[in-house]
């Protein structure tokens, strides 16, 4: 199924005005996130429900308002480990771990919570060149 | 994921297409490490040029395989990446450990 979700995420991403670059950059953040989900808070059972939420949002970004993409993951998984949240040293040549550093690269907001026993993945991206919402004349 | 191989003499080519994700990355991995670990063989060479995209458990798989290729002393070889191999691989900060060329000819050449 993640196959189906990065075609539709990478439409969406297209449509909303992101570059080729930033909408692979969003696919891959949101697959990685998928992924990460699945094998951690779920075990590697891919068949329980994963909330995903996304909405065009104006928000601050070095003195103006600007476009952005949010998306919200939300599961019912087990409780994120902290210390696993902080990926790990990239000179270090071994497989796996590199999940997290891809999302933290790809996009210009991350963050984790935990509200009402479900894990909150919140990610943003700023669409580049927008100055935001354009006023009524 | 597709993996088709094509044996020569001392080389085994995998031409590769599809996606290489959470799904498919164990085939990639199981595959890479049967060439290196069981049949030895001296170059084993990856075709990308028909990967839509990969994500990092599938970089894991070509790190498992590169270290498998180092400890029989074999080589492992890329080639064929497009844009979104490229960047993924870039962004790894592993696209250096490989060894990367442009076409079959040059992955092949003695």
């Amino acid at each position: 199924m993640l196959c189906v979700v990065r075609n539709a995420l990478g439409e969406l991403a297209a449509k909303f005005g992101f570059s080729e670059q930033d909408c692979r950059a969003v696919v891959l953040a949101v697959d990685e996130a998928l992924t990460n989900i699945i094998r951690h808070a779920y075990l590697g059972d891919s068949d329980r429900p994963i909330e995903a939420s996304f909405r065009r949002l104006h928000l601050p970004r070095d003195g103006q308002s600007r476009d952005a993409l949010e998306i919200v993951l939300e599961d019912r998984g087990a409780r994120a480990n902290p210390k696993k949240l902080c990926g790990r040293a990239l000179e270090d040549v071994r497989p796996g771990g590199l999940g997290l550093h891809f999302i933290r690269e790809s996009m210009d907001t991350v963050e984790f919570s935990r509200r009402w026993g479900r894990n909150q993945l919140r990610l943003v991206k700023f669409l580049a060149g927008t100055d935001g919402p354009r006023k009524a004349t | 994921m597709k993996i088709s191989a094509r044996r020569l003499d001392k080389i085994t080519i995998f031409d590769i297409s599809g996606d290489i994700d959470l799904a498919t990355s164990p085939e990639l991995r199981k595959a890479l490490l049967h060439e290196f670990r069981e049949l030895k063989t001296p170059r084993v060479v990856l075709n990308l040029g028909a990967v839509r995209y990969m994500d990092s458990s599938g970089v894991a798989s070509l790190v498992e395989g590169l270290k498998a290729s180092r400890d029989v002393g074999s080589r492992f070889i890329l080639f064929g990446l497009n844009k979104t191999i490229r960047e993924v691989l870039q962004l790894s900060k592993l696209v250096k450990i490989f060894e990367i060329y442009e076409n079959e000819e040059q992955s092949v050449a003695p």
